[in-house]
């Protein structure tokens, strides 16, 4: 038996130790073969979904083409794993994948039980409505009794239940699989509203058969904060995680971009000369190359680039900054000094 | 006077103009008694409401090689939604400059299996010709020798990817199930009971969820940084279900053959395997090939399902075309192509069952 005693926690130990010594240098892994492996959605437009040529593009995408610029100088550097929703947690335990950039939301559950550690949001989400004009309805606490077309399996789901509940409203869910079939059941009058993420409201509105007969109503029932994930227990990595989006955003900050960017290295303002690598120390700090930053913002842009080509205004998904804004323009992102 | 001079002659009446002919078909099949003019005034009545929208809807008013927009003014059928994205649907994520790589793969298939289609061909060279086929399949979308560029196996997707897990799927599995049926006729108790367990288990869980296991759960007992690739585990899975069925088939089949067949070959003095070889399968294969084609025809579309594991088979490809805003009003058009092709594949093979049991069929 007392032998026992000591067997049983040494091999606990040598567990903890081999699974730490396995996950200590994603880094390292990551230099050695040369590539960055991220999840990443797959269907979702604006986000990260192929085109026509079978090429990735999108706002997740952008943000693991970040990483790579980090690490390596060339965004090019990133290969593509399309995950599911319910996959996409155990590709990145399982080490299938270095990055998780597949617009995950950050909750307490999955930042602890799950074994995941967040990086900084790179677009807060939030869940809406949308309806037909001719419904009549202002708010969506007038929904009562209303069919609501929504996505199974995903939180939205649960989201809006939870919502009806607590407003004290009834409603019947119109569950429908994927998303091209669940616009096509509302504009065919299944159901009396969608509900779905706003950023993704305006991109369905948009496919209506004729879209000024719809409005997204004002509510937006639930918070999702989209953000990057790594595994638990890399710190390093998921700071070169993390500092790859808030230079996105630490560069708008500055007015940054990427076509700028070759002249602001000549600037005297001694942030811009820390944030380029001109000045020396991020780069060592982060174990990654000085001119880290100054590769994404060239190669990938800044936030607002990054948004705007993406998901913004000019693109079919119309999306205003809103809590995406830089903090001093009424919005959420906000950098640390990068120094 | 005429008639009387040539009495042998006899003048060829036809029958009425209403009983023979189209007419006369008509009449016998279409207005033989009221309820069946009921019937074909009600159906003609049903196909005049759908079948002129539908063709004004797919060709007269339709678009084809078009931007959405313009699709969405002619109101009709969009089939740009295909002709523009057709080579991300059929090749996903293949390096677009290389696709004619997998296009070529896909033709030599379709050559092979139509020149197989004859018996008369079923020689030793025939089974050369599939061996270097499949071989320089394999070569064309991987890669990495006599100067093809390599190319990962993530990235392959679309058709190339259906056919590829459908035809090594059902290529594989036949044999599997095979010997699993064998085995669980088997005297030897170990043999017997770990075939029963095995075909119990497979078929008592829905294929989605082997899938599911051999992509979440699998990964999960592999050392850490190890992985296996995706496709090979779908392959894995989709041949462990299949011959699990294919089993159970060809059962009936070794069932269906008649005991003095066994007990005959017994007395020739042939051994197990000689007998089963030269005198049983060949009579309980050729019993169970309409079951069998029927489930490699639902094995084929099952492939589909694939999609929760996030390959990107036919299927895939045309549903994330779909998520575009510019496309997602036209899910009808784009599905209509896939359905064709699925149709196509197995209409093939189902065909191609009817001509083999009329040919194998020895009975008088």
């Amino acid at each position: 038996m007392n032998q026992l005693k000591h067997v049983v926690p040494s091999i606990v130990a040598a567990f903890c130790l081999s699974a730490g010594v396995a996950m200590a240098g994603t880094l390292d892994d990551v230099k050695a073969k040369g590539f960055i492996q991220a999840g990443v959605n797959g269907d979702l437009f604006g986000f990260a979904k192929p085109d026509e040529k079978g090429v990735w593009k999108g706002l997740d995408v952008d943000t693991a083409r970040a990483v790579a610029a980090a690490v390596f100088g060339d965004a090019d550097k990133v290969k593509y794993t399309p995950l599911t929703a319910k996959t996409r947690f155990t590709a990145l335990q399982s080490g299938e994948v270095d990055v998780l950039t597949r617009n995950a939301t950050q909750t307490l559950s999955r930042d602890s039980s799950l074994g995941l550690n967040f990086a900084h949001v790179n677009f807060y989400d939030g869940q809406g409505f949308l309806v037909p004009k001719a419904l009549g309805v202002k708010s969506a606490k007038e929904l009562d009794g209303a069919s609501v077309c929504v996505l199974p399996g995903t939180t939205t789901e649960q989201n809006v239940a939870d919502y009806f509940r607590v407003q004290k409203l009834t409603m019947n869910p119109v569950v429908i699989e994927n998303t091209a079939e669940l616009s096509k059941a509302f504009f065919a009058g299944r159901c009396d509203c969608m509900t779905s993420d706003a950023s993704q409201l305006a991109g369905i509105r948009a496919v209506a058969p004729n879209p000024s007969d719809y409005t997204i109503l004002p509510e937006i029932i639930s918070k999702e904060p989209l953000a990057p994930a790594v595994r638990h227990g890399d710190d390093q990595w998921l700071d070169i995680v993390n500092y790859s989006v808030l230079a996105l955003i630490a560069a708008e900050e500055m007015g940054i971009t990427s076509a700028n960017v070759d002249e602001m290295l000549k600037s005297t303002d001694p942030s811009i000369q820390r944030f380029l690598g001109v000045t020396e120390g991020n780069g060592k700090a982060l174990g990654l190359d000085e001119k880290w930053a100054y590769n994404i913002i060239k190669q990938v842009g800044n936030y607002a680039e990054v948004f705007e080509r993406n998901v913004g205004t000019q693109t079919p998904l119309m999306i205003e900054r809103g809590l995406n804004a830089l903090w001093n323009n009424g919005g959420l992102m906000y950098s640390p000094p990068f120094k | 006077m005429e008639d009387t001079l040539h009495p042998n002659t006899t003048k060829e009446i036809k029958p009425p103009v209403i009983n023979i002919g189209i007419i006369g078909w008509i009449r016998a099949n279409l207005f033989n008694g009221w309820f069946n003019t009921l019937l074909t005034l009600v159906f003609a009545y049903v196909l005049f409401l759908t079948v002129p929208p539908f063709i004004n809807w797919a060709l007269i008013n339709s678009s084809w090689f078009t931007t959405s927009e313009e699709c969405k003014a002619s109101g009709g059928a969009c089939w740009s939604v295909v002709t523009t994205n057709i080579r991300f649907m059929l090749f996903g994520f293949y390096p677009h400059a290389l696709q004619w790589r997998p296009l070529l793969a896909i033709v030599i298939l379709i050559a092979l299996l139509i020149y197989s289609r004859n018996r008369n061909h079923w020689r030793k060279s025939l089974a050369y010709a599939w061996a270097i086929g499949l071989f320089t399949m394999g070569l064309l979308l991987k890669g990495g020798l006599f100067g093809l560029e390599s190319v990962e196996s993530t990235k392959w997707g679309g058709l190339p990817l259906t056919l590829l897990l459908s035809v090594f799927g059902l290529t594989a599995a036949y044999p599997v199930g095979i010997i699993l049926a064998l085995g669980r006729q088997s005297k030897m108790p170990i043999v017997k009971s770990f075939c029963v367990i095995y075909i119990e288990l497979i078929r008592g869980v829905p294929l989605i969820s082997l899938l599911f296991m051999s992509s979440v759960v699998f990964p999960l007992f592999l050392p850490e940084g190890m992985t296996i690739n995706p496709i090979l585990r779908a392959q894995v899975a989709i041949i462990m279900f299949t011959a699990a069925y294919i089993a159970e088939v060809v059962r009936g089949g070794l069932q269906g053959v008649d005991k003095g067949q066994y007990e005959a070959a017994q007395s020739l003095g042939l051994n197990y395997f000689q007998s089963m070889r030269r005198i049983i399968l060949p009579q309980a294969l050729k019993i169970v090939i309409p079951p069998s084609v029927s489930i490699l025809i639902s094995a084929f579309k099952d492939t589909s399902l694939v999609v929760i594991i996030a390959l990107y088979d036919l299927l895939k490809t045309t549903q994330t075309t779909l998520t575009d805003p510019k496309w997602m009003g036209y899910s009808s058009e784009a599905y209509i192509f896939v359905a064709l092709i699925y149709f196509v594949c197995c209409f093939f093979m189902s065909n191609y069952s009817r001509k083999l049991e009329k040919e194998l069929d020895t009975s008088l």
